[in-house]
């Protein structure tokens, strides 16, 4: 995996400009996550310090240095979304998937998060999943729309 | 010029120049944090925003420029909120251990506080940043006092490009940390405590080794100190004179009435160690060996040198700093000349570098079990020592080093400033090689605040080519040109602090002001001393008569020189 | 009432991100004349339109290019703020989905007149099929000669490139932006200097919102006296309005500057159930008034003399079932994420008033806490570094100065027996 990850680094070396691409390119190779090593791959190949990869991937709701799943489910929790019943899909579910918001599933398949405004205001409750938009989302289509991604 | 009117007054000054600066002529006092005059424009603590006639909002004055016509409300009731709430809302989030906080003398939100007549009770629920690391020999870092000013950031970054303290999270959130919570001493850091002296309040501090020297003072050891040239010209500042006083003898005396057994010169190791190098050199450059040579008396340097540039490890001189030679000649040499086991010995070495305990630990410095340096005091905690021994430092009188290693050369006391141990160098170097006298021992062209110094000297038939770095962003430059095979110097210079040794980070906190003034006093020593040269040390041909031999001989590479390690792994 | 539809106009049943289309169907006609045109001319053409930035700072855009325009520099850009994250904001995605060759022209009809030959779309990463268009269009613009070097046989240049962000509502702040596009955390840097004069890079910068750069085309094919007609005096043209919330039919919808709100709340079939509580205006960045206060047109001066503002041009419809303070905790709670963390005012404030509104939450607060949340917002008002600082307690100073009884009801027990 971090030869997959150096080899997309390494097309930009030099250009750390280019760092948050390169941190949303390796995200489907890493499960979403940006550990110590990964990091590291990524300051090297890029030939930027590593202090530059951390404190822009840390800033960025994007990436994460916890450990997520396959999938990350973002749920949108903004005004509109909220006054549409969202928390109450989130809370079905975080049931169903049998975690709290932020966790990720035993087999490692999803990762439940809330996010900001996805600009769907007009058909909430609102979701992506990975870089899939879905909106208009009921608990029923959520159950079906999950389907997909097993 | 623009004119400009602030609290009534009206005030000239050049275009360009922000409201701070205008201020700051008027003698009118703005709180500030997040502003250093050393580093660039942050804008982002707030405390010194003011009232601009027909801004929409309040304007930071360190950023602020000013405007021909501009009317500036420093106090005005918008701007006392606002200061207010914006003391109050970093206090709230701040470790509130004042009264033991090691910084607690000039801690700039302290001050502040004072200043501002701020003692209402906290309208928020107090929340403290939790990290401590005490994981480096040097510097000490403590989240709980964090404000968030971004001036250790910019020190580590920006100024010496070591990388070792970043940002992490956003919002509320974030921490100026390491890279994934790793502690210091797995970290980048090279010890040069910058990031202290560039901190305003108590969250980067010194690591604090007075109690060990305490402890040895009590003990049956025989306590032997030896005085960085630097800590001459920067102890009394420490003490509340001003910057620039030299305190040499008075220094010798506060430390014998500490209990200090003796007191020896670095000055004399600093000689010593032209000696070794310029022979060295000579050798490189007759032998076709590595060049360009480099300093290797800057442990921050040296560390830098290991972590980023471990292919040029060779270009390193072997010399062993002045403190680590005095080590290792304390606890063989010393210790036999005075009948004493190695570990009756306690070594403490006065230092305006915190770099200095990171060095003193490196293994192959000792032999036998023991370590040639036991503790390093940097000139920070010498200072808190002689105050709190209740010791009248202004009015002491002056007492001499001790014999046999209590000489030093103005060559030697030079080392402290950027482009010193050239110019020491060169001077040697010069009547050795051509065996004529030097007229003129000023050799300007390597002194000075300028980042990267470069001078040809012509030395004989050979025209030496040098450069002086001083900062690690100006040495990370140099080393690129040298890796990149873009120059062909002989012998470069680099120390890791801007300003060389008087702005380490032992010293008292500094900025370029004060440190002009310690430079002046540099050269000022210098040229008040008997000797200038390091080969005309008598103290130091007696040494080699009596025990080294020759420079570069057998025994001095045994005690003397050292090699060094590749820790490019701390990168990957 | 019948939309304005000016920008979303109603020949779109083509191809929208087909350049020829867009073309047969009077598009790139702006450009034909603009290449034609002096810098000078395009500039004062716009300023004399009276087009005012569509984002939510409403300032003059002719100016605003003629400071670029005016910094001599050997490189300049355009960057286009495709960063919609204003919540209850959806109206550059619809532009986008529906025109996005209007944006495209815009930016290139703003670079002739600014002297930029680059042009960048800063676009939010949760938009990942606006990308996707945009790149066709992009594509096809190309290679009908309105993209690249020779533009429609003339001597001018321009492409634009997709940056694409990575979840920052900071970001769409214009100078956050630029940090953003160099690869760094997206703080936002003090002013001056202003982008116009150092932006992207060091270097001169028109930065837009996508609804301003829409109206360009329109302003140059049609003429500034043609856009005079629709909207204000001091705000010609049109907006798009987002409506949203507790409202029957929500959407993008278009309509002159100064259109009446209870007209737009008619217009969206006022509330899906229960009866009108509040409305907040511009996105959470925005004021919160009170079902008695709807009587009011939607045009910066006339909201300004109300101390209300337009924003985005979100309205948040909010019907009686909902807890206001539930509200503004969600708010709140949307600042503390999204602050940047770079100024002591934003990064701390955001999470004291969060704390605060949480009391009220639990009914722990006191009278003071009030007084508290209106002396902090104050200063984060007047003493953040940016936008958004000085916007996030909009909504809890508006909702104390509207509906005051919000607050008051949720007091601890003991202050009210006692």
């Amino acid at each position: 995996m971090l030869n997959e990850v150096e080899k997309i680094a390494s097309a930009y070396k030099g250009r750390k400009d280019m760092l948050i691409k390169v941190l949303r390119d390796v995200q489907p190779l890493t499960n979403n996550t940006l550990t110590p090593e990964v990091a590291k791959t990524i300051a090297n190949a890029m030939d930027i310090p590593l202090a530059k990869v951390y404190n822009t991937a840390t800033f960025y709701a994007l990436f994460s240095t916890e450990q997520r799943g396959k999938h990350v489910i973002r749920l949108c929790r903004s005004a509109s979304c909220h006054l549409n019943q969202a928390e109450e899909l989130l809370d079905q579910i975080a049931k169903k998937l049998q975690i709290k918001v932020g966790e990720t599933t035993t087999d490692g398949l999803f990762t439940l998060e809330t996010c900001e405004c996805l600009g769907l205001c007009g058909s909430s409750p609102s979701m992506m999943i990975d870089e899939d938009v879905y909106s208009n989302v009921t608990f029923d289509q959520f159950k079906k729309i999950i389907g997909k991604y097993r | 010029m623009v004119k400009l009117t602030i609290d009534g007054q009206q005030v000239e000054v050049k275009e360009g120049s922000t409201i701070l600066d205008a201020t700051k002529k008027l003698n009118i006092w703005i709180p500030t944090l997040c502003h250093h005059p050393d580093q660039a424009v942050k804008a982002n603590c707030r405390m010194c925003v003011v009232d601009v006639e027909g801004q929409r909002v309040l304007q930071p004055s360190c950023a602020f420029p000013v405007t021909e016509g501009m009317v500036v409300h420093t106090h005005s009731q918008k701007v006392r909120s606002a200061r207010s709430n914006i003391l109050e809302l970093i206090l709230a989030h701040h470790n509130q251990d004042c009264l033991h906080c090691p910084r607690n003398e000039n801690c700039e939100l302290r001050i502040i506080a004072e200043k501002m007549g701020f003692n209402k009770k906290l309208r928020f629920p107090l929340h403290i940043k939790e990290g401590m690391d005490t994981s480096s020999p040097s510097i000490v870092r403590d989240l709980s006092k964090c404000i968030n000013c971004g001036r250790c950031e910019y020190a580590c970054n920006e100024i010496q490009t070591v990388f070792a303290i970043t940002k992490e999270n956003r919002s509320f959130d974030t921490l100026y940390t390491t890279p994934f919570g790793m502690d210091l001493a797995s970290s980048p850091c090279i010890n040069c405590g910058q990031c202290v002296q560039a901190c305003p309040v108590g969250a980067l501090t010194i690591h604090d080794d007075t109690e060990k020297v305490w402890q040895a003072i009590d003990s049956d050891k025989l306590v032997v100190a030896q005085v960085a040239p630097a800590v001459r010209i920067t102890l009394a500042e420490a003490l509340g004179e001003e910057p620039g006083s030299i305190s040499t003898g008075r220094l010798v005396t506060a430390m014998k009435q500490l209990g200090i057994d003796v007191v020896f010169d670095t000055d004399f190791t600093a000689d010593l160690t032209i000696m070794e190098e310029g022979t060295e050199l000579l050798g490189r450059i007759n032998n076709g060996g590595v060049l360009p040579m480099i300093t290797s008396c800057s442990p921050g340097w040296i560390k830098f040198c290991e972590t980023y540039y471990p292919d040029h490890l060779a270009n390193l001189s072997t010399c062993k700093s002045p403190q680590a030679m005095f080590g290792a000649l304390l606890k063989t040499y010393y210790a036999n000349k005075i009948g004493k086991k190695p570990q009756d010995i306690y070594s403490v070495s006065i230092m305006p570098c915190t770099a200095k305990k990171y060095e003193a630990n490196r293994p192959e410095l000792g032999r036998d079990g023991y370590a040639d340096i036991d503790v390093v005091l940097t000139v920070q905690e010498l200072a808190k020592m002689i105050k709190s021994a209740g010791i009248n430092y202004k009015d002491l009188p002056d007492t001499q080093f001790d014999d046999p290693f209590g000489l030093g050369t103005g060559a030697g006391e030079i080392f402290g400033a950027t482009g010193g141990v050239m110019e020491a160098a060169l001077r040697s170097v010069y009547e050795i090689v051509t065996g004529e006298e030097l007229k003129n021992l000023d050799f300007t062209e390597v002194r000075g605040f300028e980042g990267i110094k470069e001078a040809t000297v012509p030395v004989g038939n050979l025209n030496v080519k040098v450069a002086v770095a001083h900062g690690l962003g100006n040495a990370r430059k140099l080393m690129d040109a040298v890796r990149a095979k873009q120059v062909d110097y002989h012998f470069i210079e680099i120390m890791a602090c801007p300003g060389g040794c008087i702005g380490g980070g032992g010293n008292p906190i500094k900025n370029w002001e004060k440190m002009a003034k310690r430079l002046k006093a540099v050269y000022e020593e210098d040229k008040n001393l008997p000797r200038r040269k390091s080969h005309e040390n008598p103290a130091v041909s007696e040494l080699y008569k009596q025990f080294l031999g020759e420079p570069n001989g057998h025994k001095s590479h045994e005690l003397l020189h050292t090699h060094y390690f590749n820790r490019s792994d701390i990168l990957k | 009432m019948e939309e304005t539809r000016l920008i979303l106009n109603n020949n779109t049943n083509y191809n929208p991100v087909c350049a020829k289309e867009y073309a047969k169907n009077g598009g790139y006609e702006a450009l034909k004349k603009a290449v034609q045109m002096t810098p000078e001319d395009i500039i004062n053409t716009l300023k004399e339109s009276g087009l005012r930035g569509r984002g939510g700072a409403g300032f003059p855009m002719g100016l605003k290019i003629s400071f670029v325009y005016k910094t001599p520099s050997d490189q300049k850009y355009v960057v286009c703020n495709a960063d919609e994250g204003e919540p209850g904001t959806n109206k550059d995605r619809v532009i986008f989905e529906t025109v996005p060759h209007s944006v495209i022209e815009g930016m290139i009809i703003s670079g002739l007149a600014c002297g930029a030959d680059k042009g960048i779309i800063y676009l939010r990463w949760e938009y990942p099929q606006v990308n996707e268009l945009l790149t066709k269009a992009l594509e096809s613009a190309r290679k009908n000669g309105y993209l690249g070097k020779n533009i429609l046989g003339s001597n001018h240049n321009f492409d634009i490139e997709i940056y694409i962000g990575a979840g920052a509502y900071v970001c769409g702040e214009e100078t956050a932006l630029l940090e953003s596009i160099e690869g760094k955390r997206g703080e936002a840097r003090f002013k001056p200097p202003f982008p116009g004069v150092v932006g992207l890079w060091g270097k001169p910068t028109l930065i837009n919102n996508v609804e301003t750069l829409a109206n360009v085309p329109l302003i140059l094919t049609n003429g500034p006296a043609w856009f005079k007609k629709f909207g204000t005096e001091k705000c010609p043209g049109t907006k798009l309005f987002t409506l949203c919330g507790n409202v029957n039919k929500p959407g993008v919808y278009e309509f002159p500057m100064g259109v009446n709100l209870k007209d737009l709340f008619a217009f969206g079939g006022e509330v899906k159930k229960g009866k009108l509580q509040a409305v907040q205006l511009g996105g959470v960045s925005g004021s919160i008034i009170n079902a008695e206060q709807l009587d009011v047109k939607m045009d910066p001066e006339t909201l300004a003399s109300k101390g209300l503002t337009l924003g985005s041009g979100a309205v948040l419809f909010i019907d009686d079932s909902e807890d206001m303070i539930d509200l503004l905790e969600n708010i709140m709670e949307f600042f503390v994420h999204e602050s940047c963390g770079k100024c002591t005012p934003c990064r701390e404030g955001n999470m004291r008033l969060l704390e605060l509104i949480r009391k009220f939450k639990d009914h722990s607060a006191t009278l003071e806490d009030i007084d508290t949340m209106m002396d902090l917002s104050e200063t984060m008002i007047c003493a953040s570094l940016c936008g958004l600082g000085q916007a996030s307690p909009t909504a809890i100073v508006t909702t104390i100065r509207n509906m005051k009884k919000v607050f008051t009801d949720r007091i601890k027990e003991e202050q009210n027996n006692g």
